[in-house]
């Protein structure tokens, strides 16, 4: 007998040569190229740094990592299969596989970071605080709700651009504050490998969001407007608190903060949106900005006035085909 | 003033960005089939990103169509690139590129659809900038 409440349509199979969205195709060749393992990165050349931390620092360091991970579990086993359901091309369900696979290498990645610098006793103790801490489980929570399978499709995605380009700079901040003091930078070399995956990320889920959001009415759209600008600030009150928790007795919750107004705008931005937090609120501390993307300010601008303004740029690895001159 | 070209890809941000400018803009067309314009006056190109790991094809293929053409690429005069600095070394690597290929100068970098000191910068820099050359090329 059959029972026609579980029939499952067969799919179509897919062809990559018919495309109904040619980013799709772009995405896929951008994340398969860019694909590494954390083996990839020499973790244990950090370990004489490593042991130049203080006690509170190393702590810290972990509990961070745990979080991190925390965060990439939920995008790697909930995040990512939730947006397959609602993708508008076959071709966006294969992306899709990719962003949830890569975000499992990620969460691995800093099980790499912990079994090469540091003691199981530590790593296990931050395991439970990132269990029990109240505002990491509440900015889970507050993500996992839009997850949910009833969910609407637009609202889980305003969920995993913020999760994907806001939520995990609380965490970032930290390697690239050690990286920017010649601290752990192996370490900070394999987060800026996740930073940049988590930023093809951001953009293509943002860009899928403004494809369907293009086609709602007026009156929709602007409501998925104020949800995702409600989500925003309720995400930003309980990262506010999380930072102050982590970073006060370094001092450097300012300076985190910063960072976090200065992502969530990019996260807003990813949606289609305008910034929410004026500029002033965004100046990042520039050792932070040249530990995210070391040597790209060595050929200054002419409208900045300062240096040349002819690019001598070091040589393109390989130049492409499509340029006749 | 000399006139303005720009690429935006379906993220819109590059767009969002000439929008606030509030300068008169040609925008390339997305698809590859679509006919190359032909430029008649100098210019400057509005550039985003779109380098791989290795930064590799930096440059949108549209961007590249349009540049093959000697008489647009003879007026080009300068290129401003947009990126993310999450991309970290390739962070708006097209302007080098560009600035490279075409012996012109990088003007301007911004991240994704840009900050209101960005469009102010922008918007002054391109004043001061066909200001102070001729605008016959060379």
């Amino acid at each position: 007998m059959k029972d026609i409440h579980h029939t499952r349509a067969v799919p179509r199979a897919i062809n990559w040569n018919r495309l109904q969205d040619d980013n799709d195709l772009e995405i896929w060749n951008r994340l398969t190229v860019n694909f590494w393992l954390p083996e990839k990165v020499p973790l244990s050349n950090d370990i004489q740094s490593w042991s130049q931390l203080t006690e509170d620092e190393q702590t810290l360091t972990i509990r961070v990592f745990t979080g991190l991970t925390l965060l990439d579990t939920i995008q790697n086993t909930v995040g990512a299969p939730a947006l397959m359901p609602d993708a508008q091309t076959p071709h966006e369900e294969a992306v899709l596989t990719n962003i949830a696979f890569m975000e499992a290498v990620h969460a691995r990645s800093y099980s790499s970071v912990f079994s090469t610098l540091c003691q199981t006793s530590q790593v296990d103790e931050a395991f439970r605080w990132s269990a029990e801490n109240e505002h990491l489980q509440a900015k889970s929570r507050l993500i996992l709700e839009e997850y949910d399978a009833t969910s609407n499709p637009l609202r889980k995605k305003i969920a995993s651009v913020f999760l994907e380009s806001f939520l995990f700079y609380s965490g970032f901040y930290l390697p690239m504050h050690w990286s920017s003091r010649a601290r752990l930078t192996n370490t900070a070399d394999l987060i800026r490998l996740i930073i940049r995956d988590e930023a093809i990320h951001g953009y293509y889920i943002g860009y899928k969001f403004q494809r369907s959001l293009e086609r709602l009415p007026e009156a929709e759209r602007a409501e998925l407007k104020d949800f995702a600008f409600g989500l925003i600030f309720d995400l930003y009150d309980i990262e506010a608190r999380y930072t102050e928790q982590l970073y006060d007795p370094l001092g450097l919750t300012e300076d985190v903060k910063a960072f976090l107004h200065y992502n969530a705008n990019k996260a807003l931005q990813n949606l289609g949106f305008e910034a929410l937090f004026p500029e002033e609120a965004c100046r990042v501390n520039p050792a932070i900005m040249a530990a995210l993307s070391p040597g790209s300010d060595e050929n200054h601008d002419f409208f900045s006035g300062s240096g040349s303004s002819y690019v001598i740029g070091k040589t393109v690895a390989t130049e492409d085909d499509d340029w006749d001159f | 003033m000399g006139g303005l070209v720009y690429f935006s890809s379906g993220s819109g941000n590059t767009a969002r960005f000439v929008e606030r400018l509030g300068l008169p803009a040609t925008r390339l067309p997305l698809k590859g089939n679509a006919d190359v314009p032909e430029l008649a006056e100098p210019f400057v190109l509005i550039c985003p990103t779109y380098a791989d790991g290795a930064g590799r094809s930096a440059v949108a293929k549209p961007v590249i169509r349009f540049l093959n053409v000697e008489a647009n690429r003879s007026l080009l005069c300068g290129v401003i690139a947009s990126g993310n600095r999450n991309f970290g070394q390739t962070f708006a690597m097209a302007g080098q590129v560009i600035a490279r290929k075409c012996n012109v100068p990088l003007l301007y970098r911004f991240e994704l659809a840009g900050t209101e000191t960005d469009i102010a910068r922008v918007h002054d820099g391109l004043q001061t900038f066909w200001g102070s050359r001729c605008l016959t090329p060379a």
